[in-house]
C-alpha cells in the first residue's frame, strides 16, 4: 500500500465524524490512541497524537457539518488527515492564534471553544497543514513522527 | 523477568467460575479458564476490585500476620489515618486508639497522619517546581500501578514524591534510633492497611529499592485485636500529634485540601478515575494544578480491608478531627523545607511503564497481529456477555489474536459452528446412493428395525426353552 506521496502504509484507519454529538465526541481520537498504543509506539508520540487527533475531532463536532479522519501508519510516521464539509475558515492565520474562537456562547459553556484548539494540534505536530475553502469545509494534514520529534 | 508479588491472589477452591469479577476489573487482568478464575500477573495492579465484587470470596490479599512482631527488638506500629475511622463513640480519640495500639503488643506508635503533613507540603513544593500541570499524586499505589499499564504516557504527571507511610517508617525510625540507641534493623515498622496495593508497595516499591517498612497487617486484622482493649483504653498525652490535614488523608479530597494548591480536585473510586486519566491524555485538565486519584470510593476509608462502611468511616473520621488543631504545626514546616532541600521526600528512581497494551513489541508484528484482530472482532458477536471467560469481545479477540484463546471459547461462535455441523449432517443423511430406489430402502430399514427387535427379545422369553 502506498499513499499519494508514494510513501509505503503500513496500516490505515478511518474514522467518522458527527457534527455536534457530543455525547461520542473524542470516540475517534480515543480509538486511534488505543490503535498506537497496541501498535506499541512511544507514549510520548502517542500522547501527541491523541491530543492532535482529539482538538481535530472536536472541531469537526463543533464547527462542520460533519467529516472523517483517516489515520495512515507508515514506517516513520503518523500522518492524521482530517476533511469535514462545512462553513470553512475565512482566515486561517487568525483562527491559528491562541483564544481565538468563533464557537457559540452554548458552545463555550459546555467547555469547549477556547481558541486553543488548533494551536494545541500545531503544538503537538512535527508537520501541520491546514486549507479551507469558505463554504465548503476544511482539511486538515497533521504528521508526527515515530521517533520523538524535539 | 523479576516475578512480580501481588497480595490479591485467588482461593480457587472457593471460585465458581462465574465471571463476575472479570468485568469489574480495571486492567482486564482476569480470565475465567476451565471453570477457574486466573490473575494475569503482569496485568494486576492489587486494586482489590475483585475481592470486594466476588461473591464467593475466592479473592483475598495476602498480607503479614502479627507473628512478624517478634522477629524484632522493638517495633513500632503506622497506622494509616483510614484506621481511626474504624472507630466512633461518644469518648472515642485518637489518642484512645494509639494507646490501644500500643496494648496489643506495639512498642510505639508514629501516625502516618504525620507523616502526611510533610507529604502534603513537599507535593506544593514540587508542584511550585515544575510546568507539568496536571500533577497527580502517587500516594495511591493502586493509582500508579494504573498509569504505569493503561496510561504510561502520563507517568510524567506523577508526583516523584514518597508515600506517607514510606517517609512514617523514616522518620519514625530515625526517631528511635536517635531516642533509644536502638539500631535499624532492631526496629520492625509494621503499616496498619487499609488494602492489598499497600502490602504490594511495601514488598515491590516503585521509584526506590527497600521500603523502611517491614510488614503490612490489614485494618481487619488489628481490629479484630483491639476491640478487647479499646474499652478501656485511656486518653495518653503526647501519643497524639496530627493536625487534622494529616487525618483526612484517610477519606477522598482530604489530600488535596492538605496540599491546599490553588487549582485542585480529587477524584475516587478507580473506574471514575480512569475516566479522569483518558481525558488527561487528550490535553485536557491542563489549567489544574493537582489532582488527588483515589482507587476506592471514598478513599482509603473504602479500602478492601477495612471494616466499616465507607460512608461511616467517613463521617467517623469527621467526628475524630473535629477537634484537632486546623493547622499544620509550623515547626514541621521548617522541617519540611530542610529535608526537602536534602531531597528526602523524593523517589530514587524514575517510575518506568509497564504497558499492557501493546500486542508485540516489532512494529510490523504489530500491525499483522492488530489486522488479525479488527477481523476476529468483527467476527465475534459484541454482547461482551464474558461466557468465554475473557472481559469482552475485544479481550477474547485480543487472547486469540495472542494465542491465549480460540474463536471456538465464544458460545455464539461455537453454536453456529454446531448449527452449520447439524445442517450438513441433515443434508448428508437425506441423500441416496443412486444405486437403490428410496422405496428400497425404506422397506429394508422397516425389516431390519423388526429383526433387530425379534434378535433382542427371543431368549428372555419366558418358557422358550419348553416349547417342544
Amino acid at each position: 500500500m502506498a499513499d499519494i506521496r508514494g510513501v509505503e502504509t503500513l496500516m490505515s484507519v478511518t474514522y467518522d465524524i458527527a457534527a455536534r454529538d457530543f455525547v461520542r465526541a473524542g470516540e475517534a481520537a480515543n480509538k486511534l490512541k488505543r490503535l498506537l498504543q497496541q501498535l506499541g509506539l512511544d507514549p510520548a508520540v502517542i500522547r501527541r497524537a491523541a491530543i492532535a487527533a482529539y482538538e481535530a475531532e472536536m472541531n469537526v463536532v463543533i464547527h462542520s457539518y460533519g467529516g472523517q479522519m483517516k489515520v495512515d501508519i507508515t514506517p516513520e510516521t503518523i500522518e492524521i488527515l482530517c476533511q469535514d464539509s462545512g462553513p470553512g475558515i475565512p482566515d486561517i492565520e487568525q483562527a491559528l492564534q491562541e483564544g481565538y474562537s468563533t464557537a457559540s456562547e452554548e458552545i463555550r459553556e459546555m467547555g469547549f471553544g477556547a481558541g486553543m484548539g488548533l494551536p494545541n494540534i500545531q503544538r503537538s505536530a512535527d508537520q501541520f497543514q491546514i486549507e479551507s475553502t469558505v463554504g465548503q469545509g476544511t482539511t486538515l494534514h497533521v504528521t508526527i513522527l515515530h521517533e520523538a520529534g524535539e | 523477568m523479576q516475578p512480580y508479588f501481588h497480595s490479591v491472589t485467588l482461593e480457587p477452591e472457593n471460585c465458581k467460575g462465574c465471571t463476575i469479577c472479570i468485568k469489574r476489573c480495571p486492567t482486564e487482568a482476569i480470565r475465567v479458564r476451565n471453570g477457574k478464575a486466573r490473575i494475569l500477573e503482569l496485568r494486576c495492579i492489587d486494586c482489590g476490585e475483585c475481592i470486594r465484587t466476588c461473591p464467593n470470596h475466592a479473592k483475598r490479599a495476602i498480607a503479614d500476620d502479627f507473628s512478624l512482631l517478634d522477629k524484632y527488638k522493638y517495633t513500632v506500629a503506622l497506622p494509616a489515618p483510614s484506621f481511626y475511622a474504624q472507630f466512633s463513640g461518644q469518648d472515642m480519640t485518637i489518642s484512645r486508639i494509639l494507646q490501644s495500639l500500643l496494648q496489643i503488643g506495639f512498642n510505639a506508635v508514629f501516625e502516618v497522619a504525620e507523616a502526611a503533613e510533610h507529604v502534603s507540603m513537599a507535593i506544593r513544593r514540587y508542584i511550585e517546581s515544575t510546568s507539568i500541570r496536571p500533577v497527580i499524586s502517587s500516594a495511591c499505589p493502586a493509582i500508579v500501578r494504573l498509569i504505569q499499564v493503561r496510561f504510561p504516557d502520563l507517568i510524567d504527571h506523577l508526583a516523584p514524591i514518597h508515600a506517607p507511610v514510606d517517609i512514617a517508617a523514616r522518620l519514625a525510625k530515625e526517631k528511635l534510633m536517635r531516642k533509644m540507641g536502638l539500631e535499624r534493623e532492631e526496629i520492625g515498622a509494621f503499616f496498619i492497611t487499609p488494602c492489598p496495593a499497600k502490602v504490594t508497595a511495601i514488598k515491590q516499591p516503585i521509584g526506590f529499592q527497600n521500603s523502611w517498612v517491614d510488614g503490612a497487617i490489614p485494618v481487619t486484622t488489628v481490629y479484630a485485636r483491639m476491640l478487647k482493649v479499646l474499652p478501656y483504653a485511656e486518653d495518653t498525652p503526647g501519643l497524639q500529634q496530627a493536625s487534622a490535614f494529616g487525618v483526612q488523608w484517610g477519606r477522598a479530597t482530604g489530600e488535596e485540601k492538605a496540599v491546599s494548591v490553588p487549582r485542585r480536585l480529587a477524584v475516587d473510586g478507580i473506574h471514575s478515575v480512569i475516566e479522569v486519566l483518558e481525558e488527561i491524555e487528550m490535553g485536557k485538565f491542563h489549567d489544574i494544578d493537582f489532582i488527588e486519584c483515589q482507587a476506592c470510593r471514598g478513599g482509603c476509608v473504602g479500602g478492601p480491608l477495612t471494616v466499616q462502611n465507607a460512608f461511616r468511616g467517613w463521617a467517623n473520621l469527621e467526628e475524630l478531627t473535629k477537634n484537632l488543631p486546623g493547622e499544620i504545626d509550623p515547626g514541621i514546616e521548617r522541617e519540611v523545607n530542610r529535608r526537602w532541600e536534602e531531597g528526602f521526600y523524593s523517589l530514587e528512581t524514575k517510575i518506568e511503564p509497564r504497558s499492557i497494551l501493546k500486542l508485540d513489541d516489532d512494529l510490523s508484528r504489530a500491525i499483522e497481529k492488530m489486522e488479525l484482530l479488527e477481523k476476529t472482532v468483527e467476527f465475534l458477536p459484541g454482547l461482551d456477555c464474558g461466557s468465554c471467560g475473557s472481559p469482552s469481545c475485544q479481550a477474547l479477540a485480543e487472547d486469540i489474536v495472542q494465542g491465549l484463546a480460540s474463536e471456538g471459547d465464544c458460545v455464539f461462535v461455537l453454536r453456529d459452528g454446531v448449527q452449520s455441523l447439524a445442517e450438513e449432517l441433515l443434508e448428508l443423511a437425506s441423500q441416496v446412493p443412486g444405486s437403490i430406489s428410496d422405496r428400497e430402502t425404506s422397506s429394508k430399514k422397516t425389516r431390519l428395525r423388526v429383526g433387530e427387535k425379534n434378535k433382542g427379545s427371543s431368549p428372555a422369553r419366558p418358557g422358550a426353552g419348553r416349547q417342544p
